[in-house]
């Protein structure tokens, strides 16, 4: 096969794609456990995360080249910059963009159109507030390789995405699992109405998953652009994976949308390996069309309301 | 529960259930934030002088002025709504009942056409160009969406690759492109082979994905406008690459004696054009009335009650979707054979978002909001950007287009010239009858 000779090199900036793609995913489908919705908007959650870690590592390194301790602080700073744009970001959007439609009961036709304006407006905006050049975050820490496994490199890049990406997840199954907004958050996945009749504040708990999802798209946002730079249209492409990797783990289903993730960065490095890398994209949107056919539920299919 | 209920709320809290105070607040904001998308830009090494520039600037006052006038006016209209109201009634029944009569209304398109025919000869060379490139052609790409996202309640966001697919097709059936045809057409009997490409990528493309949820069809559609426009680039053996594709030939016309060429002057172009949007205009009247439009209509206010009823749901879909394809594909021959190149950078997934908007602008499902929205929302970029007050950029344009979307939901769903049906379906789907889209999945709740 094409991928055999390369297999484990693949493999690795596979799961490390991956892991980025399983943030971004998490942000779907929270909000699609909550409100049955895909936001379409997400992606520019995911495109501010990257601008609020370039901003913060900007102005904290400049031209300067830390290490050791400063290296781990920093990159913690710039999560913690991405996240909180993130964050805030996604709050907005669904003031603006959602809730006065919910309000009045609109059509779920009247949402996506809704999020995709909200989008189109927020990362034109961007580009013009921030410049449409692309620009790249001053590294935290010096890239090299940290050792090998089965001849593969793994990079210090690597290590710090699978270190990032793990406590957020871990962290975020607790705040599922065991907070009161978790349960409140799988209540309203559940049955919204049910929810409400027992006392759940349904607007807050659709808030609060929005921003939940936004912390981590913009944490996603940042750790993406640490490698590729930051750029107002930055959130296209990695967010329709993303989508693809929530759809493929199953939508709704926490667990998925990171089993989804890692198995589509893998699989799109494969396929890349057999052709070139401009058809990256291809591979993943015919992955996402295979799903729909074969499998539209997913691999671990859809458990809403059962998210944890 | 929530803090809203409690008794003792703070002073703050107490405003904001003040619904003019919160008003207030909103019409000050979104001023505020017309400042800064009018004002000067910024950039990554000093993110915040755009902002600063637009706000710490005399003109901000204006802006606020503005928003404080547009708060004046819904509190006026909130108040004496109901004055306001008979007026209006007043003043729209009495062309209303005018246009009931079949034979006014003839009379009004009739004064309408001859209008449309009679004005560009006056217009000069460039409005010529822009009646027909910028104009012209998204009317009809507008018709074409709105029997998708209007008539049969679908969101496709990859219009735009069906566009691709026409004017790819036309240059391949007149021998532009590096792989020849069998044999070599006139732009006019490429025609029927490009529509039917664009028709058969939709059916291929909708047929799978309209068994799914509606957003799972937006963002297959969203992909797909994406894909064409890398298959596009890289396919270069096929489509020229990056590069694009050169020498499409203009539309001409041989019977016998009668021989005509459309050159590249704008005028003729437009003619053909405001026949092919009357063809339009009337079938897709009558597609309306027909029993594929009721049964459009039924999928909408109730997809279960039309599948229990007999309604091939997926079909009519399905139906629409290819409509709206063969219509996109349609213009994309038009605009190669204008134009006579094209490239891959002409079918981006934004253009796709902009037919959504002049669709949504104009009234889903009301072929004159379509026509209108388009003509009006395409006319006005260029009159702002050649005029001097206003400093619009064009790059910035879908700021605005991506705030105006949002906010047409929000206050005016059913577009400016809305569908009367439509709109009643909305207000419906809002009490909680109907739905007003066809957004489930066909054939009952299938994940």
């Amino acid at each position: 096969m094409c991928f055999t000779q390369n297999f484990w090199n693949l493999f690795i900036s596979g799961i490390a794609n991956g892991l980025v793609y399983a943030l971004i995913a998490l942000g779907y489908t929270l909000v699609y456990g909550v409100l049955q919705l895909i936001n379409f908007a997400h992606s520019e959650v995911f495109m501010s995360g990257g601008f609020g870690g370039y901003f913060i590592l900007n102005a904290l390194i400049g031209s300067s080249q830390p290490s050791g301790l400063a290296s781990v602080g920093f990159v913690i700073l710039g999560i913690v910059g991405g996240a909180v744009a993130g964050g805030v970001v996604a709050f907005l959007l669904e003031r603006v963009a959602y809730r006065p439609l919910r309000r009045r009961n609109a059509p779920r036709l009247a949402f996506l159109i809704s999020a995709i304006g909200a989008s189109y407006f927020m990362y034109n905006l961007a580009g013009k507030e921030f410049g449409r050049d692309a620009v790249s975050i001053p590294s935290p820490f010096t890239n090299g390789t940290v050792f090998t496994v089965f001849g593969a490199q793994v990079q210090t890049y690597y290590i710090v995405i699978a270190v990032a990406t793990l406590i957020m997840l871990v962290l975020l199954d607790r705040v599922v699992a065991g907070t009161r907004l978790g349960k409140g958050i799988r209540a309203v996945a559940q049955d919204a109405q049910t929810a409400s009749l027992m006392g759940v504040n349904i607007d807050r708990v659709i808030s609060q998953t929005f921003v939940l999802g936004g912390l981590l798209g913009g944490a996603a946002g940042f750790l993406f652009g640490l490698n590729a730079g930051v750029v107002y249209t930055m959130g296209f492409t990695p967010s329709l994976k993303a989508f693809t990797a929530a759809v493929l783990g199953g939508i709704g289903n926490i667990r998925g949308a990171v089993l989804g993730g890692l198995v589509l960065g893998v699989a799109e490095n494969l396929g890349v390996a057999c052709t070139q890398s401009s058809w990256r994209d291809v591979i993943a949107f015919g992955i996402l069309v295979l799903v729909l056919l074969i499998r539209p539920t997913g691999i671990l299919g859809e458990r809403l309301g059962r998210s944890a | 529960m929530s803090a809203g209920l409690q008794p003792h709320a703070g002073s703050a809290a107490r405003l904001w259930r003040n619904t003019d105070a919160r008003r207030l607040f909103g019409c000050v904001v979104g001023a505020l934030v017309v400042a800064v998308i009018t004002g000067p830009s910024g950039s990554a090494s000093s993110p915040t002088s755009g902002v600063t520039g637009s706000l710490f600037r005399p003109r901000v006052l204006v802006f606020v002025a503005l928003g404080l006038a547009l708060w004046a006016v819904m509190t006026f209209r909130r108040r004496f709504g109901e004055v306001i109201r008979r007026t209006n009634d007043r003043v729209v029944t009495a062309p209303r009942q005018l246009l009931a009569n079949r034979w006014n209304r003839y009379v009004v398109y009739l004064a309408v056409f001859a209008f449309a025919i009679w004005y560009p000869t006056i217009l000069s060379g460039y409005w010529q160009e822009v009646l027909v490139d910028q104009v012209g052609v998204f009317v009809l790409l507008a018709l074409g969406l709105n029997v998708v996202v209007g008539y049969a309640g679908l969101l496709d966001l990859g219009y735009i690759a069906f566009y691709a697919i026409g004017a790819y097709s036309a240059a391949y059936w007149t021998g532009a492109l590096p792989i020849h045809p069998p044999m070599h057409l006139n732009p006019f009997w490429a025609i029927p082979f490009a529509v039917l490409a664009a028709m058969l990528a939709g059916v291929v493309l909708g047929a799978p994905t309209l068994r799914l949820r509606g957003d799972y069809l937006a963002i297959v559609t969203l992909g797909f406008g994406e894909i064409i426009q890398i298959v596009a680039t890289n396919l270069t053996g096929v489509t020229g690459g990056s590069q694009g594709v050169i020498g499409i030939p203009h539309f001409s016309f041989h019977a016998g004696a009668l021989k005509y060429v459309w050159h590249v002057k704008a005028l003729p172009y437009y003619y053909l054009l405001l026949v092919f949007v009357v063809i339009a205009l009337a079938a897709f009247r009558s597609l309306e009335r027909s029993r594929i439009g009721r049964c459009w209509a039924a999928i909408r206010e109730d997809e279960v009650a039309a599948e229990a009823s007999g309604i091939n749901v997926l079909k009519y879909k399905v139906m629409a979707f290819s409509i709206g394809a063969s219509t996109s594909g349609f213009a994309g021959i038009l605009t190669a054979s204008k134009i006579g190149f094209i490239e891959p950078g002409d079918f981006t997934v934004q253009l796709s978002i902009l037919i959504l908007v002049l669709v949504v602008f104009g009234g889903m499902g009301s072929l004159l909001g379509a026509a209108m929205g388009a003509a009006v929302l395409q006319w006005l970029p260029q009159f702002l950007r050649v005029h001097p007050l206003f400093g619009f950029q064009p790059q910035d344009l879908f700021i605005y287009l991506g705030a105006l979307l949002v906010v047409m939901m929000i206050f005016r769903p059913a577009g400016i010239v809305p569908s009367r049906r439509r709109r009643s379906e909305i207000g419906l789907a809002e009490h909680g009858v109907g739905t007003a889209d066809a957004m489930s999945a066909a054939g009952g709740p299938v994940a």
